[in-house]
């Protein structure tokens, strides 16, 4: 079985902190990590090696620094990867990364299941996996919680998985080749020690630019070819009114001014 | 690749842009800003600068949409789950139907799904001027494949200026299967959505960077602007009955055999209200303590009609199931009113919830984060207030009051 891993270096969004005086976030010192929801579809792709045997190859597009988040995944245990990485990449929207990402993918071959987190903790939208689906022309399934049941024997080979959706959980079958994005309940990732980083230092991750990209529409690539333009970045708004605090040295007596200011104010 | 471009000529050295750069691309070097390989040309910076030292490097043209010019109206996918529509579509249709009118353009409902023509009549009473009406069994459950083929080919006909979904598991998934198959930009997740009457120019706004900063996204070039917009943004707005609109049947594209997947099963969480639907949440987190601690938050929940919501924390502890999960691992929640039970507020906690209407925060830790963002905060122990809130509360409300109310 051959799987494709997509994932992104994004800023540790649960170390920044808030300046409390100017509203601005505090990055100085914040790490850069894999994407969180990455590492489970890292971790999945791993264990569908462990059953079907197969090779699993991690991509990122990024800066040259995001190598770093693929040596983390050689280290858990993928098998090869690729950094895609070109100034023509700078400013990609989602539109432009699905594309990019998807060009790369054709090329390392042909695949069974590509697996993507299900989002980026940075951007937070969702869009590059079923993006990327498109691009390619096959199913994407998202938000999938459990793999049920791979059959690679059968032609075509079919996947059976759950997805975790508003009113609860889909049980869903799809031909292969698909993409998933995987949610946090899908399974828990391996840690990566020393040794293992260690020997992921000794495999080669090769720079793909533009130009390593059959095919590609230059237009189409970063802020060129993306269709939407950030237009601003602000802070937001702090709330109206400060926090009123509600003296609490009578449990009861708090509890009924909360329920009257509740009352008042229309919550309920 | 490529970055912001900063005139040293120019800079302060205020440090403005260093503070606001989401990515850590921006530091001071000899009084001067320097930028890093980091950047990812989000022009955070640029509107801080106070002396307009930072720019964008040579912006290259987009090639957009061809025919621009002519995609006129506002549509919006009505979304339904066995056979009923989500509320959420109709939050979508009451603000489609301002920006329409502002634009002074039609609104146009996309109806998909089987037997669901009781929900083409809702969707005019709740603002269509027309409906696109796909009724076909392959339809009967949402599909990426043959939902997104039907907006694809119907957009690709009539052309929409704006398309707007809610931003539900399934419109997610949707929204951008059909911006990547029409080469259009989509914004993920919206809080907010105004138009420039003249131009038909759609801001987008979004929180993005797990909440800490706002972001307005333009398409300029490319249509239709598509958007998905979070659940409790806009108001309900009010269905009236007597409104006249147009109902254009449409055949479905695919049929079964084309179709790839197959819905096995549906397994719905009926322990409690839904989180994305619910008006009240009680949400629990380390300060409960333990599984068995859950138990009052979920009287808490019983007594007022709410639903039952976590932190990661507590999910993590394995004292209560994933799905109850609020915050940027779980769900995104927009209640009217949210009650933090013991939780410290993370910002990954605040980026699922901080867009409540009202928040109370109940915590032993005076100085927990929670507090910064609630309106009301109680520094206390949650085992004391509440039972001390259920007993007012069926006091006040009198026997199932409230529960009734909400139901």
């Amino acid at each position: 079985m051959n799987i494709v891993v997509c994932i992104k270096q994004v800023p540790d969004t649960t170390e920044v902190k808030v300046d409390p005086e100017t509203g601005t976030l505090m990055r100085e010192g914040v790490p850069s990590i894999v994407n969180p929801f990455d590492e489970f579809a890292i971790e999945e792709a791993l264990s569908l090696r462990q059953t079907f045997g197969g090779r699993v190859t991690a991509i990122s597009m990024g800066p040259p620094q995001a190598i770093s988040a693929l040596r983390q995944a050689l280290g858990m245990g993928v098998d090869e990867a690729v950094l895609l990485s070109d100034r023509s990449f700078a400013g990609s929207d989602t539109w432009s990364t699905s594309y990019t990402l998807a060009a790369a993918i054709r090329k390392t071959g042909p695949f069974d299941i590509i697996l993507c987190g299900k989002q980026a903790i940075d951007g937070d939208t969702g869009q590059v996996g079923p993006g990327i689906a498109v691009q390619l022309g096959i199913i994407p399934l998202t938000y999938v919680s459990k793999i049920n049941r791979v059959e690679l024997t059968s032609a075509p080979g079919m996947i059976e998985v759950e997805r975790m959706l508003d009113e609860g959980r889909e049980i869903v079958e799809g031909r292969l080749p698909v993409l998933l994005t995987v949610v946090k309940d899908i399974n828990v990732p391996r840690l990566v020690s020393i040794s293992d980083i260690r020997r992921a230092l000794r495999i080669q991750i090769p720079t793909w630019t533009a130009a390593d990209l059959p095919g590609v529409d230059s237009r189409k690539l970063g802020l060129e070819g993306s269709p939407t333009r950030v237009s601003r970045i602000e802070s937001p708004p702090r709330r109206a009114s400060k926090v009123e605090m509600i003296p609490v040295d009578s449990a009861d007596e708090a509890a009924s001014t909360l329920i009257d200011k509740l009352r008042a104010a229309k919550a309920l | 690749m490529s970055t912001v471009i900063i005139d040293r000529e120019k800079c302060i050295g205020c440090r403005a842009c260093v503070d606001i750069c989401p990515f850590d691309a921006l530091s001071m070097k000899d009084d001067v800003a320097v930028v890093n390989e980091k950047c990812t040309l989000c022009r955070a910076c640029l509107d801080v600068c106070p002396v307009e030292a930072i720019s964008m490097p040579e912006l290259a043209t987009q090639a957009g949409t061809p025919d621009k010019e002519t995609y006129r109206g506002v549509w919006v996918w009505v979304e339904q789950f066995k056979g009923q529509a989500c509320s959420i579509s109709w939050e979508m249709m009451g603000q489609g139907r301002k920006l329409a009118d502002q634009r002074k353009a039609i609104l146009t409902a996309c109806v998909l799904g089987h037997e669901v023509e009781h929900i083409t009549r809702e969707a005019v009473a709740y603002g269509a001027d027309r409906v696109f009406w796909a009724d076909d069994p392959t339809l009967a459950v949402y599909r990426s494949v043959p939902y997104a083929r039907i907006l694809v080919s119907l957009v690709t006909r009539y052309k929409p200026e704006i398309l707007l979904l809610g931003a539900s598991m399934r419109g997610r998934c949707l929204a951008s299967s059909v911006a990547a198959e029409l080469y259009t930009g989509l914004t993920a997740d919206c809080t907010g959505l105004e138009i420039e009457p003249d131009s038909g120019l759609l801001y987008q706004i979004r929180p993005a960077f797990g909440g800490n900063i706002l972001a307005t996204i333009l398409c300029p070039e490319y249509r239709p602007q598509m958007a998905t917009v979070r659940r409790r943004v806009f108001e309900m707005p009010v269905a009236d009955a007597g409104r006249q609109g147009q109902v254009i049947p449409v055949p479905a594209e695919l049929n079964e055999d084309e179709i790839t997947t197959r819905v096995l099963d549906f397994i719905v969480e009926h322990e409690e209200v839904n989180l994305a639907e619910a008006k009240i949440i009680v949400s629990g987190g380390r300060g409960v303590g333990g599984a068995e601690g859950f138990k009052i938050i979920r009287e808490l929940a019983d007594v007022m009609g709410g639903a039952v919501g976590a932190s990661r924390v507590a999910v993590d502890a394995g004292w209560i199931s994933y799905d109850h999960q609020v915050g940027q691992t779980g769900r995104t929640v927009r209640p009217d009113l949210y009650i933090a039970c013991g939780i410290s507020g993370s910002i990954q906690h605040l980026a699922g919830m901080s867009t409540s209407r009202v928040i109370v925060a109940i915590n032993k830790d005076p100085d927990a984060p929670i507090f910064k963002v609630a309106d009301y905060g109680l520094a206390g122990d949650l085992f004391k207030i509440i039972p001390a809130l259920m007993k007012h509360l069926k006091k006040k409300l009198g026997p199932g009051g409230e529960r009734a109310n909400q139901k």
